[in-house]
């Protein structure tokens, strides 16, 4: 930890933190963590920093320059995809997502927010703050990849929308299109695909909203043309062509959390340590490998995340 | 002559599904273009666990085609038996190498705790008994215990088709499909069973 902290008992009652402060201060320390040792001693001491600027990506921002090697084969991520709206099986989206019409789209905005309204992709998203991030994407079903995504973080979207305090959850809605998503004439989910986060793990640095992947813009079946990125949940969280955003008070009741309950939670964080009760979370199968390899705690993004469900008990939250 | 063509036939169409998997999985050890999907274990699970279920549909069909259409069909429900357990062993096999490289904690954990798990390992378990016992000399050693023990494909039948419909994550209508088919095979069976009792009664009062 890079900010030492006295041990409480040598404190008074007026060394207290206020509420307010001892938020804030989290925060600090939580993007130190994020930002990597580097900048962390950058803020701290400028003059320290220079030895470690090289290591540190230009933007301060974790961008996963650290499994950039791994990165999954293009025709991989774009042939095996779920996304029923398709149909069930892994090729059917590739076969399918052509019905899908990308341009106009139009995402409506409503809910606890000063700026409630029909937005196109272009005004959600600053095409010119575009960044690419390396993440690994851990699905519930035991299998992974590594994508290359390129997006924005969706606090800078949410920022746009300026959501006010009662807002405490954020929620998404795949389109609903009988006609563009052929897989929906089969009522598998209770369509439209519905999502949703808590507010603070919408605004994490590692939450983007994505609008392509190597470099190339989102194929229909990864979710063209806006999808959600959670890298530290099972994929089933990054809902795809999303149509709705809103700002809520309730923990939103989402697909698979309606589907099956007792399988799949709100919060879904990548964790080996909870079973599916149908089988194993311990280990998963990185597409492209002959041989399953471990699952890591929140698929790895643990120092960046855990703090968000601090005294959480996560057997519980799954 | 004919006998021999349509063992043949059957043999030969019951065997090209275990054929054409080998071959994919040849051509993926090769790194060359095969038809498994990006996630290759995946499909072969699917692939050998529909087609075990799919022989033992047919096993289970036997008799009843035999009562309704005379056809002489009896004597290859053994080999179509047979051909079930060599699915079901491909499907193991799969699971124990290819999925979880004998893993035997992983796997040890996976059969204790996961109902689903449990139920396809006790139909395979079922499956091997009623495969190593089919064979003519056991058949006449084990005499009227051979046909008791034989009756456990019923058990068989439903295990496996429960780990089906529990192994699927949502879309559940091949399942059901699979379950009607045996639903409506058993169901000949309680008839059967049912208008032999009432012959019975009949002759009695009689």
């Amino acid at each position: 930890m890079l900010i030492k902290i006295k041990n409480s008992w040598d404190l008074s009652e007026k060394d207290v933190t206020s509420e307010e402060d001892f938020f804030s201060r989290r925060d600090f320390v939580k993007a130190a963590g994020i930002m990597g040792v580097g900048s962390a001693v950058n803020l701290m001491t400028p003059a320290l920093a220079g030895a470690y600027q090289a290591e540190t990506p230009p933007s301060g921002k974790y961008n996963g320059s650290d499994i950039k090697d791994e990165q999954t084969v293009l025709s991989a991520i774009t042939s095996y995809n779920n996304f029923y709206e398709f149909g069930i099986e892994k090729d059917d989206p590739s076969k399918n997502a052509h019905s899908l019409v990308t341009k106009p789209w139009n995402i409506t905005v409503d809910g606890h927010c000063e700026n409630p309204g029909e937005y196109a992709v272009e005004d959600l998203v600053n095409f010119n703050a575009l960044e690419e991030r390396i993440y690994r994407m851990r699905c519930v079903e035991a299998w992974s990849m590594v994508i290359p995504w390129v997006g924005v973080s969706l606090s800078q979207v949410i920022e746009k929308l300026k959501p006010s305090l009662s807002a405490r959850y954020i929620y998404f809605e795949t389109l609903e299109d009988v006609e563009q998503m052929p897989g929906q004439a089969r009522n598998i989910i209770q369509w439209p695909y519905r999502e949703g986060l808590r507010m603070d793990e919408a605004m994490h640095p590692l939450s983007i909203m994505a609008v392509g992947l190597y470099g190339r813009t989102l194929e229909n079946q990864n979710g063209a043309p806006l999808r959600l990125v959670v890298p530290w949940k099972y994929g089933f969280k990054g809902v795809k062509s999303i149509v709705k955003i809103s700002f809520v008070e309730e923990k939103p009741n989402t697909s698979w959390m309606r589907l099956a309950p007792q399988e799949y939670g709100f919060f879904a964080n990548v964790n080996p340590a909870v079973s599916h009760p149908r089988w194993s979370q311990a280990s998963e199968r990185r597409i492209g490998d002959f041989r399953r390899r471990e699952t890591l705690m929140f698929n790895g993004y643990g120092e960046m995340v855990a703090g968000l469900y601090d005294g959480m008990d996560l057997r519980r939250n799954y | 002559m004919e006998k021999k063509l349509s063992r043949l036939l059957i043999h030969t169409l019951s065997i090209l599904p275990a054929l054409w998997i080998g071959w994919q999985i040849w051509l993926w050890y090769s790194f060359l273009p095969h038809e498994l999907s990006a996630n290759p274990i995946e499909y072969i699970t699917d692939f050998t666990g529909n087609w075990t279920i799919r022989f033992l549909l047919l096993t289970l069909s036997i008799t009843p085609l035999v009562k309704l259409t005379k056809w002489r069909l009896l004597k290859y429900r053994r080999a179509i038996g047979l051909y079930a357990f060599l699915y079901g062993l491909l499907h193991f096999l799969n699971y124990m190498m290819l999925d979880y490289f004998f893993n035997w904690s992983l796997i040890i954990e996976d059969v204790l705790k996961r109902p689903a798990i449990t139920f396809g390992m006790a139909g395979f378990a079922m499956l091997v008994i009623l495969a190593i016992t089919s064979f003519k000399f056991t058949k006449i050693k084990l005499g009227k215990n051979w046909t008791k023990l034989h009756q456990l494909i019923y058990i068989l039948a439903i295990s496996v088709t429960v780990h089906n419909y529990m192994m699927v994550k949502a879309d559940v209508l091949i399942p059901l499909i699979h379950a009607t088919i045996l639903s409506i095979l058993l169901l000949y069976r309680l008839y059967l069973n049912w208008s032999k009792r009432r012959e019975r009664a009949k002759r009695q009062l009689a």
